[in-house]
């Protein structure tokens, strides 16, 4: 019993981790249509740059540049490298994703020197608990709380502004919206700023639980929380979020099977293998209604 | 007269929207047959239930008398359904071809927003029409055993150019051709599929006088050399008037009107359906 | 015709280029006293037989990504497919009980080279023709594999529209790697361990009783391999499947309505681009000397993507430049950035372990963004052309024919 519960526990948590990320991944595809594959990159940056802010700053200063410097980060790459290619074809754009997200991790090697980093313990976060007779850490416990929080506040904020109302219309059509004077670029830019800013609390609570950070580790969360966007229907933000916290558990669960199945391996695959299936019987995810291309 | 085309309550219904409703029309062999309706009336869609583009939502498309496509509302689109006949072909297994097996079965098309391969020269577009009916397999073709077809498929290419009076754009780029040739070459390219049926959406749409009184005659010209019944959308009142053997007229997904040109002309719901349209705003 | 004329030209300077290659690796031991690069250690050859396996990944690629239109990102699964069928059906008998130690030998005892030296014998001349006919068969096998995968694969993903069919093949890529990963698997695959023992390139080297080499081929071969194939699929572009496949990629609802077969085109193109990507991940296999799953990542998938963009989508000849570009860039050119330089008493900032990835990187994000047609764009280099000039003559001898 015992057991069951920390594995819920630490599935719900990495769920909620993986939605932070999620949500980002499912903003930018709803707005350009683009993978953006750099995204667990920048996630990994941001991960990084707690370890480098946390060693001369105080711990909350520092928290709160990596936030800001994350954000600034996912603002230059959309401004730098997919703007300029907004006319292109969307493949593009995607393997303008993929470079970006070579050139953080091969950046991210270089500045490391290639050696997996730990990352800081911060206090409070770090600090253990005991639910139901497991001995858990607070980041654990707070993940979940966190997410629907910022969750809500981020559903407010696209369905009660104005620069959501100008969100949603530019993901039902980009084009007309331009035509109606929206700034698209702005938009744009918000949703970057918006994602990049969840990536950053994401990565805090990820790493935090996590033995160490390497240049390659954001790749695997991000495309995890891929999955978990299109799982719930790319454009839903509850979508990836259910998602992220389905795939979160699952991937818990196969974690804590037997290890004499040795079927740990398959954490990933598993990810994969979801996607797959939903690719193939419901193309437009579980919460979103389907669209007829016209000829 | 066998019928080559034959639609029975053909319904093509998206979420709410009925594009087609109940349509039923025959198109007679080795006739011109046109369709007609002001914008947004379906038409375009009609088309693209024929050429298996849209799955209709209910009804039969026979061709050459056999059922081509056939389907009845089922599942959410059941529920959703607002068209007639919902239990008519019920018992009646779906058919749903692919749009390459229809054009396998003799039907070509245009289409309304010229679909040219942008990357290809002129030559190259007719050319790859031809891949359809060429008996090579893929080892064959990648080794070269076919150099007799692939010879005889280019020189048919070269034919086909020449009587469209395209042979000298053979080498340039498809889309760097003036628009009325853009026309002209996706119809060569339709030709090229060897059709027994061809369906032209607006093919006039874009030209001037001169090029569409053209276009009549070569129309007319190719139905007679190669055979052919032709079921055209249009807009060109003239044209339609000029080389329809029978007209369609439909609004709003449903047929108001049909008969021979001047019957069609003279119908008063159909000069409704117009109405507030001037013919030069139609055209 | 037209296409006729290309060719011949093209074949001669394909074996002119092979001979060439032959005699450059063996010119160290005729001529005594060349500078060290012409030495079979120098990074040259390194970088040259890389680059011969990634051209031929990269071509492969370019089949699928830039003459048919679909984004698919599973290269690096395909590779992995072939790299372990033709270790594992290559390793000799002798050598099975130490590869496999861990899991007390492998499952199956069956080797093409023993097989065939049980027809040739196992020395001399016949111990060399089982070797080579062991590594021939077993190459195609490979490319079978991985073939036979992309079809039970393409069935549910080739419907897919563009970034989803390279997400799910990305997938795809990630679940074979842990399944050749899995421990239970150990028996054939060898677990999370490499496969080695197999025969290599530097196998392919003639040498005489007291084994010194006579005749280096160990460049030779993968170029040999490399160019066949690549003539393959140039020759599968020119044909009227390649017409079809590019109609695809131009406008597949103009395409299917000229009767091409979105389904069975776009399998077609994605079974054989996996086909010669199996190919070239057994040269891989032989390049590295050993197959192991966790080389097989979504990096390498994402490197041979950018040699492409880099050469130009669309472009068979600009893929197989920009691979030499790349592959001598990263082995070889920029190998300096990675150490302390000193220009007179200055020591160059910034260059450390790394550095050179980094610059690469930003070299590689400066030509998508700003020259994204590549080198080539969707031209190709027509040698026919080029010797046109110069050899009027023979061009006319040959339109006699």
């Amino acid at each position: 019993m015992e057991y069951v519960i920390s594995v819920l526990l630490s599935g719900i948590s990495v769920g909620g981790q993986y939605a932070l990320i999620a949500i980002g991944y499912t903003l930018v595809y709803g707005i350009l249509r683009l993978i953006n594959f750099a995204h667990g990159d920048v996630f990994m940056v941001a991960g990084l740059m707690g370890i480098y802010l946390t060693a001369t700053l105080p711990i909350p200063a520092a928290l709160v540049l990596v936030v800001i410097l994350t954000v600034v980060l996912g603002f230059t790459i959309e401004r730098v490298a997919y703007k300029p290619l907004r006319e292109a074809p969307r493949m593009s754009v995607m393997i303008s994703a993929i470079g970006v997200s070579y050139l953080l991790q091969n950046t991210a090697t270089y500045v490391t020197g290639g050696q997996p980093m730990t990352y800081p313990v911060i206090p409070f976060l770090s600090d253990t608990v005991n639910v139901a007779g497991t001995q858990t850490k607070w980041v654990v416990i707070l993940t979940p709380f966190l997410v629907l929080a910022l969750v809500v506040a981020l559903s407010l904020l696209i369905n009660r502004t104005k620069i959501g109302m100008a969100m949603r219309a530019v993901s039902k059509d980009f084009e007309t919206s331009r035509l109606m004077g929206i700034k698209i670029n702005s938009v744009i830019s918000v949703t970057f700023i918006i994602g990049s800013a969840l990536a950053a609390i994401g990565s805090i609570l990820f790493f935090t639980n996590y033995p160490a950070i390497t240049p390659t580790a954001g790749a695997m969360p991000g495309l995890k929380a891929f999955v978990a966007a299109v799982f719930g229907g790319i454009g839903s933000i509850p979508g990836a979020v259910i998602g992220a916290f389905l795939i979160g558990i699952c991937e818990t669960i196969i974690k804590g099977l037997p290890s004499s199945w040795d079927v740990s391996v398959f954490s990933d695959a598993f990810t994969f293998a979801l996607l797959i299936v939903i690719l193939v019987f419901k193309p437009q995810g579980l919460f979103v209604e389907a669209a007829t291309d016209k000829v | 007269m066998a019928n080559a085309l034959h639609l029975e309550n053909v319904t093509m219904q998206f979420g709410g929207v009925v594009s087609v409703n109940n349509l039923t029309l025959d198109v007679p062999e080795h006739k011109i047959i046109a369709l007609i309706g002001p914008n947004g009336a379906g038409k375009t869609t009609a088309f693209n239930c024929i050429t298996g583009v849209y799955q209709p939502t209910n009804g039969l498309i026979e061709f050459m008398g056999k059922p081509m496509v056939r389907n009845h509302p089922s599942g959410k689109a059941a529920k959703a359904y607002k068209g007639e006949n919902a239990d008519k072909y019920i018992s009646e297994p779906v058919l749903s071809p692919t749009p390459d097996q229809i054009t396998g079965l003799g039907i070509a098309r245009t289409f309304q927003n010229i679909r040219l391969w942008k990357s290809m020269t002129v030559f190259e577009n007719v050319l790859i029409a031809k891949h359809l009916r060429a008996k090579q397999n893929v080892f064959s073709a990648t080794f070269r055993g076919n150099l007799a077809e692939e010879n005889r498929m280019r020189e048919e290419t070269m034919e086909l150019l020449a009587e469209q009076g395209l042979d000298g754009y053979k080498d340039e780029l498809a889309v760097s051709l003036p628009y009325g040739l853009q026309r002209r070459l996706e119809i060569a390219r339709a030709l090229a599929t060897d059709p027994t049926l061809l369906l032209l959406d607006e093919p006039a749409a874009g030209m001037n006088p001169q090029e569409t009184a053209e276009l009549a005659d070569f129309v007319r010209d190719i139905r007679k050399k190669y055979d052919l019944t032709v079921f055209l959308i249009e807009h060109h009142m003239d044209l339609v008037m000029n080389i329809s053997d029978y007209i369609y007229v439909i609004d709003f997904g449903s047929e108001i009107a049909q008969g021979k040109p001047e019957e069609v002309q003279n119908n008063q719901q159909v000069i409704e359906a117009y109405l507030g349209i001037s013919e030069e705003e139609a055209v | 015709m037209k296409q006729k004329r290309n060719i011949l030209p093209t074949l001669t300077c394909i074996t002119v280029l092979l001979l060439l290659v032959i005699l450059l690796e063996n010119i160290s031991s005729f001529i005594p006293g060349l500078p060290q690069i012409f030495q079979p250690t120098s990074p040259l050859f390194t970088v040259l037989k890389k680059a011969a396996v990634y051209s031929l990944v990269a071509v492969s690629m370019n089949l699928l990504n830039g003459f048919t239109g679909l984004f698919s990102l599973g290269q690096a699964g395909f590779m992995l497919l072939g790299a372990y069928t033709y270790a594992i059906l290559t390793v000799p008998a002798s050598e099975k009980a130490q590869v496999y130690y861990l899991f007390g030998g492998c499952a199956f005892d069956f080797s093409l080279v023993d097989m065939f030296e049980g027809i040739f014998g196992t020395s001399g001349f016949g111990a060399a023709l089982s070797m080579v006919l062991a590594c021939l068969i077993a190459l195609i096998l490979a490319g079978c594999v991985a073939g036979f995968f992309a079809y039970l694969i393409g069935i549910p993903v080739l419907r897919l529209k563009s970034d989803y069919l390279a997400i799910a093949t990305l997938g795809f890529a990630e679940i074979l790697r842990a399944i050749f990963q899995w421990q239970k698997l150990g028996p054939v695959t060898n677990g999370a361990n490499m496969i080695k023992g197999f025969p290599t390139f530097s196998s392919f080297n003639i040498t005489d009783a007291s084994g010194n080499v006579l005749l280096r081929l160990s460049t030779f071969v993968p170029f040999l391999i490399s160019s066949l194939c690549i003539i393959v699929i140039v020759l599968l572009i020119n044909s009227s499947y390649g017409r079809a496949f590019k109609s695809i990629r131009d406008d597949e609802i103009a395409a299917e309505a000229m009767g091409v077969s979105l389904f069975k085109h776009k399998m077609l193109s994605f079974v054989i681009s996996s086909f010669f990507a199996g190919v070239g991940g057994a040269l891989f296999a032989m390049y590295v000397a050993n197959a192991q799953a966790k080389a097989f990542t979504s990096v390498m998938t994402y490197e041979i993507l950018l040699i492409v963009v880099i050469g130009g989508i669309g472009s068979v000849s600009g893929s197989v430049l920009a691979t030499f570009l790349y592959v001598a860039c990263s082995e070889w050119w920029l190998r300096f950035l990675d150490s302390e330089q000193y220009i007179g008493g200055f020591k160059v900032p910034l260059l450390r372990n790394g550095f050179r990835m980094v610059v690469f990187s930003v070299v590689i994000m400066v030509i998508v963004l700003f020259f994204s047609q590549g080198i080539m764009g969707n031209r190709e280099i027509n040698i026919g052309a080029l010797l046109k000039k110069r050899s009027v003559k023979t061009d006319k001898a040959e339109r006699k024919e």
